[in-house]
């Protein structure tokens, strides 16, 4: 979260010094990001589930910014971006597991999974080029739906998903030889295995910040703009248009990618499941709800929705057993239900998301009833 | 500078133009006149590539087929479209920026530079407005916004589609000084307008299109002055 604004200020031009407050306000926002394991476990009491959820936000993030290049950059509409969340966990399943006896590292596994979900993005994008809005997003909706089916059924004749059983028991991440799966120590300070996960993930993620933020201010990021505002126009300029949208594919896979590697040796488990059509919309209601195409909004909407919903699961119980004496509606219909009642919420009072970009704000407004 | 002979363009079994032959020397202003439909916009998205075309189109000596629509504005054509295609989510500035994608490094730079001069000089409502998302602009405003921005790759060749559309009159006027202007520089220009009127009073010759067929080519003022243009286009 706080990752954005502390490179964009990094990126400031010299000649306007940043004013004291903001460099505080990222000190403090940097703080709490490096003391959050301990708040959430130690202070707030709330245990390891939480951490795990805290982990998976961070996973999350790093999805949205990816699916944000090619949705809220490119203007390209893809109902199937899970698809590459599911290369990058499948490849490092199958190669650092039991299943096929492969245990390589994971600093060989994760660049080679993002550059895997790179090529797959680059092959849903090429025979989708001419395609826009709900024509694209109907392919990718396809796409995503064929890359888990096939998950689903590579078992036979030849096993090599091990099918709607998944692959288990695959190898905990590690780097430089030390595992997360155990206690790690830093400087005489015992990381517990979540809170070092959490650690390793919030560094990654702070690298996709970084690349995304440089992105969206390079030739390229106005490239991917301007193909959104106008196709036919930035062809005109002199914009590569279908190089300049595959690479929006490929990049924005590779980011599902890594996040897919990470996601595989964290659960220690990957089936087909967990790659449902549902976590591709998902992950773009994160992208639209934080404000599409900005990313301290893109972030702020990842995190959100990936806590909120566990946190109404958890207030579900005890708040009908005090209004009502005992649970009327089962937990997990009414997270979907408030989850949804937030959307249309959000949809109707704040069309620009959450925290939109300071000139998207501007014109909705000008262009507002 | 440019040759098009025998252009043909169909979409499914219509034919929009049926083999064009027309051309346009340096330094000239050409227009393309003709009602809704005659195929005139055809024609300029064939020049610019944005549609598959039969014949052959020569530009400086070379086949326009063998570049690929973007590669235009590298060899001196630059197309301002139909509906002025103006990034309406971008500032006017940024859009002027993206105008000079095609020239990079430090030359590319300086040109940008010098084209951000040169077009706030020429339009200086864009100059007051350039921290303004463009699609908060006037549609003239806008169509300004997008010769400005046609004319930041530096082009030797200006294709313009339906300039005058959709705008007010005292704007259209505003508009066709413009255009005058961009020509007085040595910019060729090939105008593809509805409004008869104004571009063959712009125009050094012209050529009249009726369904995918050119039925009257010649100077503009003996066009203007022609009693079959006059009744069918100027309302006389």
């Amino acid at each position: 979260m706080a990752a954005a604004p502390a490179s964009a200020a990094g990126r400031a031009p010299v000649s306007a010094p940043i004013p004291a407050r903001v460099w505080v306000a990222y000190a403090g926002l940097a703080l709490l990001l490096a003391l959050l394991p301990w708040l959430v476990g130690g202070v707030l009491g709330l245990g390891n589930a939480w951490l795990r959820t805290l982990n998976f936000a961070v996973l999350y993030v790093m999805l949205a910014l990816g699916l944000n290049i090619v949705v809220g950059f490119a203007g390209l509409l893809d109902l199937g971006y899970i698809a590459f969340y599911a290369v990058g966990a499948y490849m490092y399943a199958l190669l650092a597991s039991p299943h096929f006896g492969l245990h390589l590292p994971a600093w060989a596994i994760l660049p080679a999974g993002a550059a895997l979900a790179g090529l797959f993005g680059v092959i849903l994008g090429a025979p989708t080029l001419r395609l826009r809005g709900d024509y694209l997003a109907i392919v990718t909706l396809g796409f995503g739906e064929i890359v888990r089916i096939f998950l689903n059924n590579l078992n036979a004749p030849v096993n090599i998903t091990n099918g709607p059983q998944g692959v288990s028991g695959i190898d905990p991440l590690a780097f430089f030889g030390v595992s997360l799966a155990k206690p790690v120590v830093v400087a005489g300070i015992t990381l517990l295995p979540l809170a070092a996960t959490y650690y390793v993930f919030l560094l990654l993620a702070l690298g996709v910040v970084f690349v995304t933020l440089r992105l969206e201010n390079s030739r390229i990021g106005r490239a991917w703009v301007a193909i959104r505002e106008d196709e036919v126009a930035a062809k005109a300029c002199g914009i590569d248009t279908r190089n300049i949208k595959l690479l929006a594919f490929a990049m924005g896979a590779s980011f599902g990618g890594v996040a897919g590697g990470l996601f595989a040796g964290f659960q220690a488990f990957v089936s087909p499941e967990s790659f449902s059509l549902m976590e591709s919309v998902m992950v773009l209601c994160m992208v639209v709800l934080g404000g599409m195409g900005h990313i301290p909004g893109v972030i702020l909407g990842a995190v959100l929705l990936s806590l909120l919903p566990e946190a109404f699961r958890y207030a579900a119980v005890p708040v009908q057993k005090y209004l009502f004496g005992h649970v009327v509606v089962d937990p997990e219909s009414l997270r979907m239900l408030l989850f949804g009642l937030a959307l249309i919420l959000v949809m109707l009072y704040r069309p620009a998301g959450l925290w939109p970009s300071p000139l998207r704000k501007r014109e909705l407004k000008r262009s507002g009833p | 500078m440019l040759e098009v002979t025998g252009l043909a363009v169909a979409y499914g079994g219509i034919r929009a133009v049926k083999g064009i032959t027309f051309h346009v020397n340096a330094g000239e202003l050409v227009a393309l006149i003709g009602a809704n439909g005659a195929g005139k916009t055809s024609t300029l998205k064939a020049l610019a590539r944005q549609l598959p075309a039969a014949g052959s189109l020569r530009y400086e000596g070379r086949e326009l087929a063998e570049l690929a629509p973007h590669e235009l504005i590298r060899a001196g054509i630059a197309l301002v479209p139909e509906g002025r295609g103006v990034f309406a989510r971008l500032t006017v500035e940024e859009n002027l920026d993206m105008g000079a994608y095609s020239l990079s490094g430090r030359a590319g730079r300086q040109a940008l530079a010098r084209g951000l001069e040169r077009a706030y000089a020429l339009m200086p409502r864009l100059k007051e407005r350039r921290a303004q998302l463009a699609g908060t602009l006037s549609g003239g405003e806008q169509q300004m916004l997008a010769i400005a921005r046609a004319l930041m790759g530096e082009p030797r060749l200006l294709l313009l589609d339906e300039p005058s559309m959709g705008l007010a009159p005292l704007m259209v006027q505003k508009v066709f000084e413009v255009i005058r202007e961009v020509r007085a520089a040595g910019v060729t220009v090939l105008l593809v307008e509805q409004n008869a009127r104004l571009a063959l009073q712009a125009a050094d010759r012209g050529y009249v299109l009726e369904s995918g067929e050119v039925t009257l080519a010649d100077d503009a003022p003996r066009l203007l002055a022609d009693p079959r243009v006059r009744a069918a286009y100027l309302g006389e």
